[in-house]
């Protein structure tokens, strides 16, 4: 399939249509005008008690029309790509405009961006029976991994995501977005004793890639040795203590903590804790915090966003000082900042808003090691299920799925999962030593924000946290922790 | 200025979705299939936003798509498409029939049998035509006097992420190939306000108040939406930290249903039979305190999970859950009741593709005799949850941690609001140290509880 031309190919779409249809859309006024089209082909598949036990596939398309006046949006869409549909979405549209119309649609330009996911045969095109054996490879994986693991499931699920973007500002872009995962779950059982583990990876990547480092087995073996592990897990402490995340997915922290509060809408409405803030200290001087959409193959990265802007990499803390937000083009235009590439939206049916691509923080100079030894009491953090953010009085949580007690300076016993709970514009003023061993998580992360889901990815090397909130069970003695 | 004029909706083009869902379960039948099942759905939207008084966003539109799941003997596959061209629905049948070949013998696979399916007779009042009958301009009003309502309430209201009007209709339609054919309409309008208030040191805090109703006439006024919005949200301002401590919790209706959901979760069957569960083989067992009573009823009339019959086409139904602290039922569909040797209890749900899921009727703790305010009175020192934050239930070892927020109990009074705190305990004696349910039992979704006292958690903070 040619990844190019999708619409105009296969829908027989001209330009002078898209030009009509921008122009029914400023038939009432309006600033701007955008129209976003859609085709979204998935497969996925499960297996469960080493059966195959569920395979579906399907095609979504469509077509949104928005159209921007001042500070409103009107939008409207339509899953008949018809130029009749379409025209009446974009009347709808311009419903929210009312002054005289005063912007003509002339001519389109497609601004040069990358290719960070140059698959050649997508996941969705290859052969069911590749992506069958992914699975089943996984299943037999995570049994062979220990006795004790009773129940697993394994699952692989694949899109590609066909868009075009034309704007009346000229904007012109074209993409072909491969995502691809497995993922597998597990359940250890010993006698009065049960515990889950799970792990999963993917990317904009290809079938090719879980035949690399990351295969089935690797995903399959990480998720059954977190089951096993958690049999043994004793409570979680409660309170204040000094905090050690571990590198990878634990950048959900950052995600929570900094990434919501720093979307440039919640900042024009200055409804986000960190409204004002720019050029303020948030962190320590050992955090730079940025926003990456564009690393080649990974989950969270795009060559264009969903209004056509090629994505950039967006400083957010530098050293510690709060330097920017992440923006689309309505609050680029409305706060007179330039737009980063952030608007994104779950689908045609949906209005773009600023979300977060790769958000991650840079490699520091301590040894991991060197950053374990120095905690005499705290908890070591190294997997996490999800977090949350309320952007407006900035508290965040995370849950740790695997975590460990640290006393003098060693890794001790498992703990069990508890949720750790903080205040973003803060937390990251108490990080004292940051590791150098930056890594990124394996690609499953999936951001929710206002009722739409969009792929991220997140990344952190190891850090310590003076102080943080966690959320277990266990007593407190004044000595350190009761068992 | 607000739009002066939005079109009005335009008819419905009446496509004959039942005759669709029967031929395309009819052709897959004669592609070899041995049982077929077909969804269709057609729904429309309207949302507006209004923010400090401006009209921020205005939606509206309507879209349908269609399912398949066919069966080759316990083999089965699903597929879906957003295209109704014969072109797209020869391919959606095509690759359904093409992907069955590769999974499982399923022994325990199957659509329900014959003497199972059926609809729920009588009218359930789900579908009110009214939720659209307000001009556009009066639906941008509804959300402009929610707003309103929240920013007069008091001077600290300083800022607002809007007031907001949506409204929506479903049509969903279901065949199969023992000839069930069903279909049903459900209406929903809601009316929403989310303000901010701010100290005079900058500290700003957020709520939100809602109303939500199958039909406008049931909607409650903006005006009593935004005024409840600005109280919650007041009574946030100036939130403290406490120390780490073990005391009584008192549950807001807005965060008990959720402990209750963690009951629905571990009675769903799917995570019954694979043992994924903190209540699986614990039928008839105790699982919480006497005084504990949860309810499954997909049958209520206008109530927000009832419908005429599941996602399999089986009758809805009411199924005592808890029944004075005993597991009574677990929540099935199909395949899980044949795991587990059981009839399925008509909780199945179904998306448009994949194996259908479990998903609640109308479910909820049976209410006690108490005001809230009893439960607050009798608590010396304690927490009153008005909020979580993140998802930390472990349904497998029942380990619980989630972020709270809410107001601290004094001498039988709220005392200051609270927040950056934890709650944590265990599901598996939660449900026993329930001591006390209030008599304040409302639905504003499926799931619903009253106010909750609970005894024996961590509250952890400084």
């Amino acid at each position: 399939m040619n990844k190019n031309r999708f619409f105009f190919e296969h829908y027989g779409l001209a330009e002078r249509d898209l030009e009509r249809y921008l122009a029914a859309a400023l038939s009432a006024g309006g600033d701007y005008a955008d129209l976003y089209f859609e085709y979204l082909s998935s497969t996925s598949l499960m297996v469960d008690e080493s059966m195959v036990k569920s395979a579906s596939q399907g095609i979504s398309a469509g077509c949104g029309v928005r159209v921007v006046s001042g500070e409103r949006t009107g939008y409207a869409y339509t899953d008949d790509l018809s130029a009749e549909r379409i025209l009446r979405a974009a009347s709808t549209a311009a419903l929210i405009a009312s002054a005289p119309a005063k912007t003509t649609v002339a001519g389109f330009r497609q601004k040069s961006a990358r290719s960070l996911y140059p698959v050649t045969l997508p996941s969705v095109d290859a052969e069911i029976t590749a992506k069958v054996e992914l699975v089943m490879r996984a299943d037999k994986a995570a049994r062979a991994y220990d006795p004790r693991i009773k129940e697993v499931r394994a699952s692989y699920a694949d899109e590609l995501r066909n868009i075009l973007v034309v704007g009346s500002d000229g904007t012109f872009a074209e993409d072909s977005q491969p995502l691809a995962r497995v993922n597998v779950s597990c359940i250890a059982k010993t006698e009065g004793n049960s515990a889950r583990g799970g792990s999963g990876g993917g990317g904009r990547v290809a079938l090719d890639f879980f035949f690399g480092d990351k295969t089935p087995e690797f995903f399959a073996q990480e998720a059954a040795r977190q089951a096993v592990l958690q049999l043994d897990a004793r409570e979680a402490p409660a309170g204040d203590m000094e905090v050690v995340l571990g590198p990878g997915w634990p950048g959900v922290l950052l995600h929570e903590a900094v990434g919501h509060g720093l979307e440039a809408d919640f900042n024009r409405k200055k409804t986000s804790a960190f409204a004002g803030l720019i050029g303020k200290r948030v962190a320590s001087e050992k955090c730079t915090v940025v926003d990456n959409g564009t690393m080649p193959w990974r989950r969270g990265s795009l060559n264009v966003d969903d209004e056509g802007e090629p994505t950039q990499e967006t400083v957010l803390i530098e050293k510690g000082i709060l330097k920017g937000y992440l923006s689309d083009k309505l609050s680029a235009r409305l706060m007179g900042i330039s737009d980063t590439g952030n608007g994104r939206r779950e689908s045609y049916e949906h209005i773009p808003m600023p979300r977060m691509t790769n958000t991650y923080m840079l490699a520091g100079e301590d040894s991991p090691e060197d950053i374990i030894r120095s905690v005499k009491h705290g908890v070591y953090a190294v997997n996490f299920g999800g977090g949350q953010v309320d952007i407006t009085n900035g508290k965040f949580v995370f849950s740790a799925s695997e975590a460990y007690m640290i006393e003098n300076g060693k890794i001790t016993a498992p703990i069990k999962g508890a949720t750790l709970i903080g205040n973003g514009p803060d937390v990251l003023t108490r990080v004292s030593m940051v590791g150098n061993d930056l890594k990124l998580d394996e690609g499953v992360g999936t951001c929710g924000k206002d009722g739409q889901a969009v792929p991220v990815g997140v990344g952190i090397p190891t850090i310590k946290i003076d102080r943080l909130t966690v959320g277990g069970t266990a007593r407190k003695d004044p000595g350190g922790f009761m068992q | 200025m607000p739009p002066t004029q939005v079109e009005t909706r335009s008819p419905k083009i009446e496509t004959d979705l039942r005759d669709l869902a029967q031929d395309i379960v009819r052709r897959a039948m004669k592609g070899g299939a041995t049982a077929a099942e077909c969804v269709v759905r057609e729904g429309d939207e309207f949302s507006t936003l209004v923010r400090l008084g401006q009209v921020e966003t205005l939606k509206e539109s309507g879209s349908k798509s269609i399912g398949v799941r066919v069966f080759f003997g316990q083999r089965a596959a699903s597929t879906y498409s957003s295209d109704f061209s014969s072109k797209g629905l020869d391919r959606m049948l095509k690759s359904a029939l093409q992907l069955a070949k590769i999974t499982s013998e399923d022994p325990f696979g199957g659509i329900p049998e014959a003497s199972q399916l059926g609809s729920l007779s009588g009218d359930l009042d789900l579908y009110h035509e009214d939720v659209y009958s307000l001009p556009g301009p009066q639906r941008i009003d509804y959300a402009r006097r929610a707003e309103k309502a929240s920013l007069d309430f008091d001077p600290r209201i300083k800022n607002s992420e809007g007031g907001s009007f949506d409204a929506a209709t479903g049509h969903k339609v279901l065949a199969n190939s023992h000839g069930f054919v069903g279909e049903y309409r459900r209406s929903y309008c809601s009316v929403a306000a989310v303000p901010i208030a701010q100290t005079e040191d900058g500290a700003m805090q957020r709520d939100y108040w809602f109303s939500v109703a199958r039909t406008l006439k049931k909607l409650e006024a903006p005006e009593h939406v935004g005024k409840v919005a600005a109280e919650r949200t007041l009574r946030r301002l100036g939130a403290r930290k406490v120390k780490t401590a073990h005391v009584p919790v008192i549950f807001d209706p807005m965060v008990s249903s959720s402990i209750i959901e963690h009951i629905f979760e571990g009675v769903n069957g799917d995570s019954v039979y694979r043992g994924a569960s903190f209540l699986a083989g614990k039928l008839g067992q105790k699982i919480a305190g006497d005084n504990v009573n949860v309810i499954d009823d997909g049958t209520m009339p206008g109530g927000f999970g009832s419908s005429p019959f599941d996602g399999e086409g089986v009758p809805t139904r009411r199924t005592v859950v808890v029944d004075n602290g005993v597991l009574k039922s677990y929540l099935l569909n199909t395949y899980t009741a044949k795991k587990l040797s059981l009839h399925t209890t008509g909780n199945a749900s179904r998306g448009l593709a994949g194996t259908p899921g479990i998903g609640p009727g109308n479910y909820f703790l049976v209410p006690g005799g108490k005001t809230p305010k009893q439960l607050i009175s009798e608590v010396k020192d304690g927490l009153y949850v008005t909020e979580f934050l993140g998802h930390g239930a472990n349904l497998v070892t029942g380990d619980y941690s989630r972020g709270a927020s809410g107001l601290w109990i004094s001498g039988g009074e709220f005392v200051y609001p609270v927040e950056e705190i934890t709650v944590a305990g265990n599901l598996k004696e939660m449900f026993f140290n329930i001591s006390e349910i209030a008599n304040d039992l409302e639905f504003r979704g499926a799931v619903a509880a009253p106010t909750i006292r609970l005894d024996g958690l961590t509250v952890g903070g400084a």
